[in-house]
């Protein structure tokens, strides 16, 4: 029998994480960003160019991944910093990897036993949009589509466990 | 009052945020020191004193509890009051860090407003 604060790992309980996977990104782009984001009303077009990737290991084992466009990414950096958006650089693929890490990290600490059981990876930043980002997980994972400032922004969960 | 603080964390994005929000929360932040790790806070410390440490937890080379653990053995870190900053919300490290002296506990995100209740407090009227 499990009791209430072990992990829920299960895949029948991966689809309830998803307003869970909302209302942490929600947060993260609320507090450390001051922008509420928003839901698209269309199906939006979302060429990556900036790809941020967490892992997660132990009792939630996967990838947590924020994906946007270059625009989408210097204008999170420049509101993250509190710096003009002419004046960012280099940091946009650091402020990315901590905008994810913070995410994959309030996402685990609001499932029971996760904010214990389950590590994060320091984060990876991927450049470009010609890649092809081949999973092991065993399920199809949970993908939320968001705006940021009206840019287009994907936030997923590929679950190996 | 003037307040020099140092800032402990891996990410130097991170590191400017605990700043700004330092600065947003009405600290007079006169002086900032940056580490990208517990080892090299601890030789900041060496050369210079500090009013105020901001330490993340999960950092190459020396996490921040090391460093924590590490901190009574430098002279000019006796009686700085020391505020974790961290993604991890395990509440062991929470135990542990605040076993080894640590005054608070941030968990991010944040905004300043929660990083003015934890950091003044412990700044003993100095802020």
């Amino acid at each position: 029998m499990k009791s209430a604060n072990e992990p829920r790992a299960d895949n029948d309980s991966h689809e309830t994480w998803l307003p869970l996977l909302e209302m942490a990104t929600r947060e993260v782009f609320e507090l450390m960003l001051g922008c509420q984001l928003t839901v698209p009303t269309t199906a939006e077009e979302l060429m990556p160019e900036v790809t941020a990737m967490v892992g997660l290991a132990g009792h939630l084992c996967g990838v947590l991944s924020v994906r946007c466009d270059g625009k989408a990414a210097a204008l999170m950096t420049s509101k993250i910093l509190g710096v003009e958006l002419d004046k960012v650089g280099p940091e946009v693929s650091d402020a990315l990897g901590e905008v994810c890490n913070m995410v994959a990290g309030n996402f685990k600490n609001k499932i029971p036993g996760l904010a214990e059981g389950c590590l994060l990876s320091p984060p990876t930043v991927v450049t470009g949009s010609d890649y092809s980002l081949h999973s092991l997980a065993e399920s199809p994972g949970l993908e939320l589509n968001l705006l940021f400032e009206r840019l287009p922004m994907v936030v997923s969960l590929q679950i190996h466990n | 009052m003037p307040i020099c603080a140092l800032i402990v964390d891996d990410s130097s994005v991170m590191r400017k945020i605990v700043e700004r929000s330092l600065r947003q929360a009405g600290l007079d932040l006169t002086k900032v020191f940056e580490a990208g790790n517990g080892a090299e806070a601890l030789i900041v410390l060496q050369e210079s004193p500090v009013d105020l440490i901001l330490c993340d937890i999960n950092m190459p080379v020396m996490d921040g509890l090391e460093f924590i653990k590490r901190l009574p053995s430098v002279a000019n870190a006796k009686g700085v009051p020391v505020v974790m900053i961290t993604t991890e919300g395990s509440e062991s490290h929470v135990v542990e860090a605040l076993s080894h002296g640590a005054r608070g506990y941030i968990r991010k995100p944040f905004t300043p407003e929660q990083v003015k209740e934890h950091v003044v407090p412990v700044l003993g009227g100095k802020s």
